[in-house]
């Protein structure tokens, strides 16, 4: 056990808030109690680079005065991969929500044991 | 600001967690509304303000939206169809004898072809 | 003078023989042997009812999840291994953040000479006041790209998905007429009228405002696109198809996305090849600054606002 886990605490939390939401994934039955655990996990990742790129003392990366000093500045880079990261998330979002719903026309419930269950009474 | 931050972050912690113990659906997506909501602020303490516009735009309004918009389709199928399964059962005792029947004509070519 | 035999003739040769022996066309045994055909075998309707329903019972049997113990017993072994897996992945990124470096330090090993090269060269080289869009769209537009493919992409998905044939949705529409359009809110249409033509401008100015302060394409589309929702719900889909419908939606979509492709590629060409791109920065801090940031935050901004209308369109009524 290192040295900086109380000082890293954002990033700590990022962390368990990433094992909360894989379990979601794992452990729940119900279709869109597991999507939004992705969505958690999403998130979580989301923080931890976030937090990365935070340096303390310093402002946000849009040039102020003519100053272009790298010292005035916080890292702007993972900043850049959040955003798009953000809006893949809500695609992939939208596309298995969208699979849910074809997925209850044909079987009339949420629970993925009771699917896999009727998919396996059928012979698929 | 650090303890702001400590506290925002523990909110987050138990919005993650009562939302996969919470039993009514909808409850579920207001909470995952909110824990958007509280990742947004975040993001402003962080120095990213970027981040912060689009992901309340993003995460707390489409998202969110979309949820909504899938249960409204799911009870909407489910209520149509328990009315239909009902009428449907009033009425078509006779009608299922005769669908037997014809089913089993069916299976009887069925047999004669192996 | 043709060679042709006429067809009994040609039955009675030898190759006609084998040729109708290796085609089929004659039963060897019928007529030739002592045995009768069989009649068809008919089973009664019961027996065929009777076991299909016990192939049914054995299967509930089988998959029932009470009386099967194999299955109870993996659902256990599943979830326990569930829980140790979860908490040993937690207790692993949290010893691997432990040995990181103190989050908030200049002197980080993520803080290197690119971020540095952004900083202090951004404004020269791409004119944008904001180094995260300046960013993410000069030296990283290839990235944005991709991420705007990936919205198309999702959008066609969800249209294979849950899109009904337009003849279908007239028929339902015009069956009952208070489907998809909304009952006449008086609260919801009185705070739409209001909120959304600021809705609108606001997104715009985000739009525009991409290189000189927070925001940019990917904000200013989701902003538009919320507008756009909130229009929908509160007037219903008949009024919103009269400025934005399938057509449209698919003009302004292609537009977008093949827009940025063709300026992305002279930039990316011109740069490679180190020849000169004559697109002017102009000053920084004016609107029309920054080379191609403001043509191309437009069009992911447009991507964007289109991509969200549309899956609240798909997901409510199966049609745009």
């Amino acid at each position: 056990m290192g040295p900086n886990l109380f000082i890293n605490y954002g990033e700590a939390v990022a962390m368990l808030l990433f094992g909360i939401g894989f379990g979601n994934l794992l452990l729940q039955s119900n279709l869109i109690k597991k999507i939004i655990g992705l969505n958690i996990m999403d998130t979580a990742v989301y923080l931890f680079l976030a937090e990365k790129g935070y340096i303390a003392g310093r402002v946000a990366p849009i040039v102020s005065d003519g100053v272009q000093d790298m010292e005035a500045y916080i890292n702007p880079i993972p900043s850049g991969l959040v955003l798009t990261g953000i809006v893949v998330s809500v695609s992939v979002s939208a596309l298995m929500l969208a699979l849910t719903i074809r997925l209850y026309r044909r079987y009339h419930t949420l629970d993925l044991d009771e699917i896999s269950r009727q998919l396996k009474k059928e012979g698929l | 600001m650090t303890i702001f931050q400590s506290i925002l972050l523990g909110f987050l912690v138990v919005c993650a967690i009562s939302v996969s113990f919470s039993r009514n659906l909808l409850n579920s997506i207001l909470i995952y509304m909110s824990y958007s909501l509280i990742m947004s602020i975040l993001w402003v303490c962080l120095e990213s303000p970027d981040l912060a516009i689009t992901e309340a735009a993003v995460g707390a309004g489409v998202t969110s939206i979309l949820f909504f918009a899938t249960l409204k389709k799911i009870q909407a199928i489910r209520i149509e169809s328990e009315k239909a399964e009902t009428t449907a059962a009033k009425n078509n005792d006779a009608a299922a004898q005769g669908r037997q029947e014809s089913e089993a004509k069916d299976r009887k070519a069925e047999p004669a072809h192996e | 003078m043709s060679r042709r035999k006429p067809n009994e003739e040609y039955d009675k040769t030898m190759a006609g023989r084998f040729f109708g022996w290796l085609s089929g066309s004659k039963d060897p045994y019928l007529g030739q042997v002592e045995m009768q055909a069989q009649e068809e075998k008919v089973l009664p309707s019961e027996t065929i009812i009777e076991r299909m329903r016990e192939a049914q019972m054995r299967r509930d049997k089988v998959y029932d999840p009470e009386a099967n113990t194999l299955a109870r017993l993996f659902h256990k072994i599943y979830t326990a291994s569930a829980v140790f897996f979860c908490i040993a992945l937690v207790g692993v990124l949290l010893v691997t953040v432990s040995y990181l470096p103190p989050s908030g330090n200049p002197d980080n090993p993520v803080n290197n000479v690119v971020s540095e090269r952004y900083i202090e060269d951004g404004l020269q080289e791409t004119g944008a006041l904001n180094i995260v869009s300046g960013m993410i769209l000069t030296y990283r537009a290839f990235d944005t790209f991709g991420e705007t493919n990936v919205l198309f992409i999702a959008t066609c998905c969800v249209m294979i998905l849950l899109m009904v044939d337009d003849a279908i949705l007239k028929k339902q529409e015009a069956m009952s007429d208070r489907r998809f359009e909304p009952k006449n809110d008086a609260i919801l249409q009185g705070t739409a009228l209001v909120l959304t033509p600021i809705i609108f401008i606001f997104g715009i100015y985000i739009i525009l405002n991409g290189h000189l302060s927070p925001g940019g394409g990917f904000s200013g589309g989701a902003i538009m696109g919320a507008g756009l929702i909130l229009y929908t719900s509160a007037f219903g889909f008949h009024k919103t198809q009269r400025f934005f419908d399938e057509h449209i939606y698919k003009i302004a979509k292609i537009t977008a996305l093949c827009m940025y492709g063709l300026i992305g590629t002279y930039f990316y060409v011109t740069g490679a090849n180190g020849i000169e791109n004559h697109i002017p920065l102009g000053i920084p801090g004016h609107i029309l600054s920054s080379g191609i940031i403001l043509p191309i935050n437009f069009c992911v901004g447009l991507e964007v606002a289109c991509t969200m209308y549309a899956f609240y369109a798909l997901f409510r009524r199966g049609g745009l």
